[in-house]
């Protein structure tokens, strides 16, 4: 299946790989099954049928499901490709695979200024925005000035990327502690984010925010993928590498401290979803639609076993995806172990 | 002899490493420069400078009278062409999807291009020579196959100049002397050249105007015939040699006596 | 050598004050200060007043579990980076107090942690399959170990969590399991956990004379007449004890055996034994100060230790991963 699909308008001329279109479209696919899987669960499972009736307005249970499950599933949708896009932007950036948001402590960073928006602000939905991509920004400046000398890419940023993650997730717990926040935050241990309970009202902001994200990296994508043939031969192609990153930083913080400003620090679909794209694409360098694609799925999967494993009880979403996700990593690394 | 590219009174280093000083070169135009030296001498660091992936501490390096920082990146890369060292193969990729993105100053933001994208990319292949090898993974070819696609990289970007960071060294005799003549043969068509080339016998045959450096310095340039003989051997190589023209060429031709 | 000596032992008398005097802050902060003289009379002429009264029920079992703890993870610490000539190593990053925690929220489910014997063997066997697990994966080289500890201290964290929220009831009284404290653990019974630590120490420090001449390699080693292999394995059951007796009486505590070490190492200099008698000392201060420092960071309440160890580790952590990097000790 290889080959490249050539795209005409007028005349411009755009080549995409036939790979990523199928892989892309499958995944559309299983996404759509997924939703509405989860569109019709409930104390009674509603077909796919009525659940699309149920959409465009007609039936018993369209309120339910357009106003509490609707939300939901947009939601994991959503934020699972804002998560998928964040790791492979900042996967790209370290060429590791290991580079991830969540593994390297910026969204330990958004949560704690979440968690300072909440405490020492109003904490209303603005605040709480930009209190999280202001937090996920200053982590990452303080992680790049830790690495410089080592160089960016390669193993030590990515754990004192982990040392800075355990120091904020102290901070976190100190901040919650202190301020005696509501028990249900404290009982989740401050550390699994949930999409329990999201309705509209609270989504609209961050998908606004999101798109805006989101454009901007459709915008330097081009860039992004030159950049994947390495520093020099980017520099010399004409690639402004240093305006680059800036960007890609901006970006890949902005959709994932979104994400972690609504429902918490959802660990590592960031971390998975962009390496399981690649190797479905079969793409060099990680893809940015496939990784969306994937995350999106993904979050979405979790969120089905978070709310269906342990009926009747809903597990936040983070602690299926922080037992998943991890045993990813073990199985990653054993992998590379097995390679040498 | 113009010169467009020009390097004046640079100090090179890396970080507190200094590994240049005083240099001062202008390339001159339409002509293929070798520069040749010692290993750490300098010669990377001298060519990194004039394509702006370092900044010199001191000096200026100018593209058309203006600072080279001051060009905007695609700008710059539509004039210079660079080729490292060390390059490693995608994973993943055809020749011709690899040989298109030497395009990337021509494109815009999107990565929309034009026809004469696919013009350049078939005609950089056919004077690489891989035009047959177009569809196949690069990772699958073999080091000189690859070294040669790079080229054609490069060739793609269509720049007046070509500046080339050791391009021979991995690939056996033939492929050197098939890519050298390359060279040659670029420069007939009004391109300017420059390579860092490590043998001194390959340089002096093809080149028309070398570089010779020694411990971040510039030791003599000029013609081959003018600057390489037997003294000259001696303090930039410490190598007692003969120098004697070419039987085939008549160009200069070093013998080492060691 | 006399010079040597006569450099150390002026500073492990200083480390030996430093232990007294964390002892002893230990013993007079809190949520009310008790003035050492106050402290002294709890022991000395006893009242039975208040102060006296938290002085020896709260704070002399907390101040010993401290102590415990501390020398444990320290010793556990030295231990596990002089055998795998890592930098980045201890138990806490390691997965290897993750595994303890985890195996102990499994038993409290099944319902099986009714004796201190029981809790204590758990522990110790969650602590041996974490180390098995996260060597398996990440041992070739120091970064990607931490890196499969990590995962590994993830997932079980994650799944720990998971088990919490959908059996409340049954882990309300073992709410400590999930983040490590010295707060809490007043009423545990500290006989056995401080007798199998002091064994466990005395072991350490046995075992720090193979370990000398493992780490100038391996074949060096065997030059030597070191037992390589048994030397090894009885390192790693020392890790596993330590630990494992650590996490048991007081939850996953990180960080405390990777700061330890390398202090112990700028005092010892090269020498293995004598960085782990620094280490038994210096633990304990580490902890204590942690603790005492976890006392008063809250207007009310307070901050699990583990807390303030994971803030005052990160950096130690970055430190040393920019200075030795991918290198080994």
């Amino acid at each position: 299946m290889n080959g490249t699909l050539t795209l005409r308008a007028g005349p411009a001329v755009i080549h995409v790989e036939r790979r990523t279109v199928v892989v892309s479209a499958a995944l559309v696919v299983v996404a759509v099954v997924l939703a509405l899987v989860a569109l019709g669960r409930g104390q009674e499972w509603a077909g796919p049928g009525e659940v699309l009736a149920a959409l465009a307005g007609y039936g018993d249970s369209a309120f339910v499901i357009r106003q509490w499950r609707l939300p939901r599933v947009v939601a994991a949708l959503v934020f699972g490709a804002a998560l998928g896009l964040a790791g492979a932007v900042f996967q790209n950036l370290t060429r590791n695979a290991l580079g991830s948001p969540d593994v390297i402590g910026l969204d330990a960073g958004a949560y704690t200024g979440v968690l300072v928006a909440v405490t020492v602000l109003n904490g209303t939905a603005g605040q709480l925005a930009v209190g999280s991509v202001a937090g996920g920004l200053l982590a990452a400046v303080v992680i790049y000035l830790l690495s410089l000398d080592s160089g960016l890419s390669g193993m030590r940023l990515v754990v004192i990327g982990i040392a800075v993650n355990a120091m904020l997730t102290a901070v976190n717990s100190w901040i919650v502690l202190r301020a005696e926040l509501d028990v249900a935050i404290a009982a989740t241990g401050w550390n699994a984010g949930s999409l329990n309970g999201v309705d509209w009202s609270e989504l609209r902001l961050p998908f606004a925010v999101l798109g805006g994200f989101v454009l901007l990296l459709m915008l330097i994508s081009h860039a992004m993928h030159q950049a994947a043939l390495g520093d020099e031969i980017a520099a010399t192609s004409g690639v402004g590498l240093g305006r680059l990153r800036l960007l890609m930083v901006l970006a890949g913080v902005g959709c994932t401290a979104t994400v972690t400003a609504v429902a918490g620090p959802i660990v590592f679909i960031a971390l998975a979803a962009p390496q399981i794209g690649r190797r479905l694409a079969r793409a060099g360098g990680v893809p940015l639609v496939p990784a969306a694609l994937t995350g999106a799925v993904l979050l979405l999967a979790a969120d089905l076993v978070a709310q269906l494993l342990l009926q009747p009880v809903a597990l936040p979403v983070g602690v299926v995806t922080t037992a998943i996700g991890g045993c990813y990593l073990i199985w990653l690394l054993g992998m590379e172990v097995k390679r040498r | 002899m113009t010169s467009r590219l020009t390097a004046e009174d640079l100090k090179l280093g890396y970080g507190e490493r200094v590994v240049s000083t005083r240099v001062s070169l202008e390339i001159p135009d339409g002509a293929f420069t070798a520069i040749v030296g010692p290993n750490a001498c300098g010669k990377s660091t001298l060519l990194k400078a004039f394509v702006r992936l370092l900044t010199p501490t001191s000096g200026t390096v100018r593209l058309d009278g203006r600072d080279v920082g001051s060009h905007r990146p695609k700008q710059f890369a539509r004039q210079v062409g660079f080729l490292p060292q060390g390059l490693i193969a995608p994973e993943n990729i055809t020749v011709r999807r690899l040989v298109a993105r030497g395009r990337y100053p021509h494109q815009s933001l999107l990565g929309t291009g034009t026809a004469a994208d696919e013009e350049a990319v078939r005609t950089a292949m056919a004077v690489a020579g891989v035009t047959e090898l177009a569809e196949r993974p690069v990772e699958e070819l073999s080091g000189g196959q690859r070294q040669r696609v790079w080229i054609a990289m490069v060739l793609a970007q269509e720049t007046p100049y070509l500046l080339l960071d050791e391009p021979t060294t991995f690939l056996d005799i033939t492929h050197q002397y098939e890519l050298l003549a390359l060279f040659a043969r670029l420069r007939d068509e009004g391109r300017t050249v420059v390579a860092v080339l490590h043998d001194i016998n390959q340089a002096c045959r093809f080149a028309d105007h070398i570089v010779a450096m020694k411990a971040g310095r510039i030791v003599a340039q000029g013609a081959p015939k003018e600057v390489v003989d037997a003294e000259l051997m001696e303090e930039v190589f410490g190598l007692p040699s003969l120098v004697m023209p070419n039987p085939a060429t008549g160009t200069p031709m070093v013998v080492p006596t060691v | 050598m006399k010079t040597d000596l006569s450099r150390r032992l002026p500073l492990l008398l200083v480390s030996a004050a430093l232990f007294v005097a964390a002892a002893g802050a230990s013993m007079m902060v809190g949520a009310r200060t008790v003035p050492a003289a106050e402290v002294w009379r709890a022991f000395a002429d006893f009242t039975g007043g208040t102060d006296q009264l938290v002085v020896r029920d709260l704070r002399l079992p907390r101040t010993i579990l401290g102590v415990c703890v501390g020398a444990a993870l320290g010793a556990a610490g030295v231990l596990i980076q002089s055998l795998t000539r890592n930098p980045l190593a201890e138990p806490g990053i390691l997965g290897v107090t993750a595994g303890a925690g985890f195996m102990i929220n499994v038993g409290v489910l099944a319902g099986v942690t009714a004796s201190q014997g029981g809790q204590l063997l758990l522990a110790v066997a969650g602590a041996a399959i974490a180390t098995l697990v996260v060597y398996a994966v990440g041992r070739t080289s120091p970064l990607r170990l931490v890196l499969a500890g990590v995962a590994l201290s993830s997932v079980l964290m994650g799944i720990s969590l998971g088990l919490r929220l959908t059996f409340p009831d049954v882990f309300d009284r073992h709410r400590f399991w999930s983040v490590g404290a010295l707060a809490g653990s007043e009423q545990t019974p500290l006989v056995v956990p401080a007798l199998v630590t002091v064994a466990a120490l005395l072991a350490a420090m046995a075992a720090t004379g193979p370990l000398n001449a493992l780490v100038l390699g391996e074949n060096v080693a065997h030059a030597l007449g070191a037992h390589v292999a048994r030397t090894r394995v009885i390192v790693l059951a020392l890790v596993t004890l330590l630990a494992g007796v650590a996490t048991a009486v007081a939850g996953p505590i990180v960080f405390v055996g990777l700061m330890v070490p390398h202090l112990a190492r700028r005092l010892a200099g090269g020498s293995i034994p004598w960085t782990m008698a620094y280490a038994m000392l210096l633990g304990p201060v580490l902890l204590l100060a942690a603790d005492v420092g976890a006392r008063v960071l809250l207007p009310t309440g307070e901050v699990p230790v583990s807390v303030v160890t994971a803030f005052l580790g990160a950096p130690v952590l970055i430190w040393a991963v920019r200075r030795y990097g991918a290198a080994t000790l």
